[in-house]
């Protein structure tokens, strides 16, 4: 259980589990593909052609042209860009205050335990998109919103799932050694229990991304986030949809993109979770 | 019977709750309601004279009383894109709509969740279901909107099954194809909730003890494991319920219908917050009524919480 890190496990571990073997490749495409997407596409993102409008997939536009002429391609290596960074800033956002909210609370429980975890369940009860129309509607539309907004809903979720691990770590004889070693708390959190949630705290990170994903995407989609001409995925889909019958392309490769990316998210998340045995 | 009264007398408090939240957030953000029922061009004369007229400057204590005490008669106010509108108004005529597309996006998940993943217990591990599990998993990676508009090219472009953006009525033609995209999802996870649901019960005792007695797969599936799986799957369905909400908020946007949810993006859009106030609270009763209902469910199903209290 104990054993380091080193390649030969990290091979085994991927023989062991397809799931985070594919959940890596899908991850690690499109991660290439959108850090690619902002320095090099294969067109201009924004510029428009005349005399290429609505085309179909062919060899000099792999994914076709939209109702402007604009290569699909292009904007969509350059639009899973935003998408991917707003969804890793929140699962940051949410991941570290999360974990610091749920680790403080379940380490000294008492009363501002009660209250926290009462709020949490309320607000875990909500259906998030739901809630992520409200932050938005009190902050304003845009890209930053977006990214508080969804950041401030995973709060929640991360803090239960840290909290439940501190709690089942708290009185071990390992902890309780340190206790009386004189270590302080926050140390103790730090170094004794949190490192042993870590493969939790991932499982919950690639969940959250892939929420996020689906969250900024339909954001977007709302025109609530990412603001045009900032190409982003969700937004795409919104300009395809009145161009559905002439150019169904300019809809179906952002819309598989999207799904390939939740999917390998998702993939890596439940391998984890087999992984870890729970 | 106390353990209802306790968790019917927390219910009320997070309705509370929750409506004073939402109206304190509301009153700080920049742009009050006269603003924005006079709109940019007002001059500051006309916008204090309208503050004075709408009562915005009471002190927010006494704005949130006055506004729980119209709450709690029916009357939320007018609303500030529509002029004349009252916000009630407002929200009957598009609940029916939500309703009714909520209620065919439910039937939808429940009649067929449950056959599919019945079926996928009777072959577990052999193809069926390992087709039907990696489907699944790359249904639940979908988002609404992009089967939204999938559903439209499928069946409204190409096979002219409907017309898109032409909604009309209360028509069950038009709003089987968006609560299609809204169940398919859930429809996936709630397979899988049930299958997992399902196994467990398979390896329980009494499932041997029927086997033994001659009982075929069929039976003992039907008979006597599909009862037990289901108990936890009423939570899971309570949860859908919810879900189904959200989901129609995106659905109604994608196939153009004129529903709660399509009301509340306009109205956040047009910083109409009586509106939006008012499906806060909608929504928020809804959610916490259903968790209340499932916990009586639960003690009418299960015997063994009824003594426990």
């Amino acid at each position: 259980m104990k054993k380091s890190w080193t390649f030969a496990r990290i091979r085994e571990f991927l023989r062991l589990n397809p799931k985070i073997l594919i959940g890596l490749i899908l991850v690690s495409f499109f991660a290439v593909m959108s850090l690619i997407g902002q320095f090099w596409t294969p067109y201009i993102v924004t510029r428009m052609d005349a005399s290429s409008v609505s085309e179909a997939p062919s060899l000099l536009h792999w994914m076709g042209t939209d109702n402007f002429g604009r290569d699909v391609l292009s904007r969509v290596m350059n639009g899973s860009g935003i998408t991917i960074l707003v969804a890793l800033i929140t699962v940051l956002i949410g991941g570290i205050i999360g974990t610091m909210i749920g680790a403080l609370t379940g380490y000294f429980g008492g009363i501002v335990d009660e209250i926290i975890m009462r709020l949490n369940d309320i607000l875990l009860s909500f259906p998030s998109v739901l809630l992520a129309l409200l932050l938005i509607s009190f902050l304003g539309p845009g890209t930053i919103n977006v990214v508080l907004a969804l950041g401030i809903l995973f709060i929640p979720s991360f803090a239960r799932m840290v909290r439940s691990e501190v709690i089942r770590y708290r009185d071990r004889d390992f902890v309780r050694n340190a206790r009386l070693q004189g270590i302080r708390p926050l140390r103790i959190i730090l170094i004794h229990i949190l490192p042993n949630a870590r493969i939790s705290i991932l499982t919950a990170a690639a969940i959250g991304f892939n929420n996020a994903v689906l969250a900024e995407a339909s954001m977007s989609y709302l025109g609530l986030g990412v603001q045009p001409p900032t190409p982003s995925l969700g937004r795409m889909l919104f300009e395809a949809q009145s161009f559905l019958l002439n150019c169904p392309w300019y809809a179906i490769f952002p819309g598989i993109t999207i799904i390939l990316m939740i999917l390998g998210a998702a993939l890596l998340s439940e391998g984890f979770k087999e992984v870890s045995g729970a | 019977m106390q353990a209802i009264v306790k968790k019917l007398f927390s219910l009320i408090l997070t309705v509370l709750v929750i409506s004073f939240l939402t109206f304190i957030i509301f009153s700080i953000i920049p742009g009050n309601a006269a603003l924005a029922k006079l709109g940019v061009d007002a001059s500051p004369e006309q916008i204090a004279a309208m503050e004075e007229k709408l009562q915005l400057n009471d002190p927010v204590i006494i704005r949130y009383g006055r506004w729980l005490f119209g709450a709690l008669r029916g009357d939320f106010g007018e609303s500030l894109q529509y002029s004349g509108v009252t916000v009630g108004e407002l929200l009957g005529s598009r609940l029916p709509v939500t309703m009714v597309l909520a209620g065919i996006s439910f039937l939808l998940i429940v009649l067929l969740s449950v056959p599919v993943a019945l079926f996928c217990v009777k072959f577990r591990d052999r193809l069926p279901d390992r087709i039907l599990t990696v489907l699944g998993q790359v249904m639940m990676a979908v988002p609404a909107f992009f089967l939204g508009i999938l559903i439209t090219y499928i069946f409204g472009l190409l096979l002219r099954a409907f017309r898109p953006g032409a909604y009309e009525g209360l028509s069950l033609r038009y709003l089987f194809f968006p609560a299609l995209s809204i169940a398919i999802p859930k429809i996936a996870m709630t397979v899988r909730f049930l299958k997992s649901s399902v196994r467990g019960e398979l390896s329980q005792d009494y499932v041997r003890t029927a086997r033994a007695h001659g009982a075929s797969e069929d039976q003992v599936l039907k008979n006597h494991v599909l009862r037990n799986a289901l108990i936890p799957v009423i939570t899971f369905l309570a949860l859908v319920i919810g879900e189904i909400l959200a989901g129609s908020i995106v659905a109604e946007q994608v196939f153009s219908v004129p529903g709660l949810g399509r009301l509340l993006i306009t109205s956040i859009s047009a910083r109409d917050y009586p509106v939006v106030q008012a499906i806060v609270m909608y929504i928020t009763t809804v959610v916490v009524s259903l968790d209340f209902l499932v916990d009586l469910l639960y003690r009418l199903v299960d015997p063994r919480l009824r003594r426990g209290g």
